[in-house]
């Protein structure tokens, strides 16, 4: 057009795009942005009517309750000394913060679809986001978890805490990078396929059989064939929960090992789902 | 005068869209269909769709937004873009915006942009006007600190002090609107995307609006594209303004130009159109419209008159009728739509020659507007086939065609070597008679 180009650029908007520029710089920029997400969620979550708050304590108790009287009443599965509902209030708590991380990204583009329509800010802020408001609600049944393990370990049935409770944070940082990562990789599929949803919630509900939620993982060889017991065996997902129990209760299989390869995978579920995610984001509105 | 610099150049931008269905976008009915496939059936989704598409056979299945869109706005610049509905405005915004991707072609920027498509975006009800500032403008990109230090002058430009800590849901849509504008009009990037925020809020808050654009496009020296289709907004904010249609660049220059640019697209602006086949051009089996032509007097087809040229006006129709007589009509109306006169083909001597009850033919009656008649401007036809007593129209097609007139100050027309503005949308070179008597008579 003029002279030579001497411009310099401050960005450019093309077609072509690096499928593995994760935008991590960009992620970094909107950082305040992300804080100021999970405080509206929080706020909202506070300002809401006294039933919302309240539902984080009756869920996990409720399915607790139930999952005690089916399990260990009926189906008479042992807990060893630990108490039975502590032993699936544990499990619940930590995997209701997968299922909600997972759930809650899971739509994140058809959710959002009428801002994401309007305004241009990396997608992923906002599954990012939900994961890390999800923190609070995990708290809040944390929370209540601490309350019923002080109260079972007086009366000496919750096993006894072990050292390795120090890599909590490392439990809760996989349970999230993989519901993160799966949702997003999720939320992704439902730019397409709208009834996915649905599917969704079932899928779920079938993981959570298999993730050793309500039993001891060692249950699992003993009472099973292998060719089916290797689904629960070889589940990460398990594998965490399993490893959650051992921290709180020092009963159950513990492997550190495990656990990093375990951080390994659900990174690379989250890089995948970013992947994934990043190449949506690009042209989704135009389909939904 | 020294040129700014290009702050943001868009090359060769297009944006393809897939027209019909993609997917049936549901699993369960891609399931059925491959279900359906593998039984040899035909697909129960397309039934439906390609009913309707008997009419388009042949054409692509895809459409261009945008084509070829290629512009560069300076630092400081007020673009204006206008377009009719479709035009590809919304498109084009939403790639500026980054909201969508181009299929072809680049967008370079030298600064960060961002865009007002549309005000509220991200205003949560439950929180407050406060709240909603902080979340609002990091949406739009700004940091924190960014909006804490702006954050006195949007509340104070949106007029909301009072009801900082109030929940937005109790905010009437006027105050959402001021503040959802005062977050954007407070950005610090260096470019700016404002789309239709001017048709809400009162009269009061719009003036202070187009204020605030001319202060951050003139003070602040930062850059607004500026999408709207209130003429009125456009004019006072911008000197230049792209004009779209079907996905292009029509124009792009002078505002008021590019305005007249625009109110043109209303009409249609082919000096000519013609029905091929008689069963389908309007009418009835009395008369039908064939065709309608523009002509200048060398007979060429043509749209852009001197208010010296005669005009010519061809209608041709099929006269069907053996019961009254028939007659073309036309109408000429002005561009802000006032009819100026009407006119008929029985106007001529030997009409009734030509319609005698018995011949149907085909009939072409030409229609002459005198030179010197017209001002300069837009006109749009009015076109018909009737007849009277009794009067029944048998085909009429408004805004079929249009023309255009310009005068100049040659010095022989109707304002002599008078450059400056006349008045009125008729030109008329009238006869005058002059007398004079001297003064000292007696």
């Amino acid at each position: 057009m003029d002279k030579p180009q001497k411009h310099t650029w401050l960005f450019e908007i093309s077609p072509k795009s690096n499928l593995l520029d994760f935008k991590f710089k960009e992620i970094w920029q909107y950082r305040d942005l992300l804080m100021l997400f999970v405080r509206r969620d929080v706020v909202t979550l506070y300002k809401q009517t006294v039933l919302g708050p309240l539902w984080y304590l009756i869920q996990p108790l409720l399915t607790s309750v139930i999952f005690t009287l089916v399990f260990n009443g009926i189906a008479d599965i042992n807990t060893g000394t630990v108490n039975a509902f502590l032993f699936n209030l544990a499990g619940i708590t930590i995997w209701n913060y997968f299922a909600e991380c997972l759930k809650a990204t899971s739509d994140t583009f058809k959710k959002n679809e009428n801002i994401f329509g309007k305004v241009y800010f990396p997608r992923v802020i906002m599954p990012l986001s939900i994961t890390v408001s999800n923190l609070l609600k995990f708290g809040i049944q944390v929370l209540i978890f601490i309350v019923f393990y002080i109260f079972f370990a007086m009366e000496g049935s919750a096993g006894s805490i072990s050292p390795y409770l120090l890599l909590l944070p490392l439990i809760v940082f996989i349970m999230g990078m993989l519901g993160l990562g799966l949702g997003m990789i999720i939320s992704s599929m439902v730019t397409k396929y709208r009834d996915l949803t649905f599917l969704v919630q079932f899928g779920i509900q079938l993981l959570m059989y298999v993730s050793a939620v309500m039993y001891p993982l060692a249950i699992v060889s003993q009472k099973l064939p292998s060719y089916v017991s290797w689904i629960v065996e070889y589940n990460p997902l398990a594998r965490v929960i399993e490893s959650f129990r051992y921290m709180v209760f020092q009963q159950g299989k513990f492997d550190l090992g495990f656990i990093f390869l375990t951080l390994g995978i659900s990174v690379a579920v989250f890089l995948f789902g970013l992947i994934i995610f990043n190449k949506t984001e690009r042209n989704f509105i135009d389909t939904v | 005068m020294q040129e700014k610099e290009v702050i943001l150049r868009v090359e060769n931008l297009s944006k393809q869209y897939r027209l019909g269905v993609i997917g049936t976008g549901t699993i369960s009915h891609d399931l059925n269909r491959w279900w359906h496939k593998i039984r040899g059936k035909e697909d129960p989704y397309t039934r439906i769709g390609e009913r309707n598409k008997r009419n388009t056979v042949g054409k692509s299945n895809y459409v261009w937004a945008i084509k070829d869109v290629s512009f560069d706005v300076r630092r400081g610049e007020v673009l204006g873009i206008i377009g009719k509905n479709g035009a590809g405005k919304s498109t084009l915004l939403k790639i500026l915006s980054k909201v969508t991707m181009p299929t072809k072609g680049i967008i370079r920027s030298k600064g960060r942009i961002a865009s007002l498509l549309e005000v509220g975006t991200g205003f949560h009800p439950e929180l407050t006007g406060k709240e909603n500032i902080f979340l609002n403008g990091a949406i739009l990109g700004m940091t924190k600190a960014e909006i804490k230090s702006k954050f006195d002058e949007i509340v104070e430009f949106a007029g909301v002090q009072r009801y900082v800590e109030t929940p937005v849901k109790r905010y009437s849509s006027g105050m959402k609107v001021r503040l959802a504008f005062a977050v954007a009009a407070h950005l610090e990037p260096e470019i700016l995307v404002v789309d239709e925020v001017l048709a809400v809020g009162d009269a009061e808050f719009q003036k202070k609006a187009i204020g605030k654009m001319q202060d951050i496009a003139k003070g602040e020296g930062r850059t607004v594209l500026f999408v709207s289709h209130d003429m009125d907004a456009i004019q006072k904010l911008t000197q230049r303004t792209v004009v779209l249609a079907d996905g292009e660049v029509i124009f792009d220059g002078d505002t008021d130009k590019a305005i007249q640019e625009y109110l043109n697209q209303g009409l249609d602006t082919k000096p000519y159109h013609e029905w091929e086949r008689m069963e389908t051009a309007p009418g009835n089996d009395f008369g039908r419209l064939k065709s309608a032509a523009i002509r200048n007097e060398k007979g060429e087809l043509c749209n852009r008159f001197s208010v010296r040229d005669d005009i010519f006006i061809d209608v041709e129709y099929w006269d069907l009728n053996t019961e009254y007589h028939n007659t073309a009509i036309i109408h000429v109306i002005s561009e802000r739509g006032q009819r100026l006169f009407a006119s008929n083909e029985f106007n001529a001597p030997d009409w009734l020659n030509y319609h005698d009850k018995k011949n149907k033919g085909i009939v072409t009656a030409t229609c002459t507007i005198p030179r010197h008649f017209l001002a300069e401007g837009q006109f749009s036809l009015l076109v018909a086939v009737g007849n009277y007593n009794p009067e029944i129209i048998h085909a009429v097609e408004d805004n079929l065609l249009s023309f255009e007139v310009f005068d100049d100050t040659t010095g022989d027309g109707v304002r002599g070597p008078y450059a400056g503005k006349w008045p009125g949308i008729l030109r008329p070179m009238l006869n005058w008679t002059i007398k004079k008597e001297p003064l000292d008579k007696n």
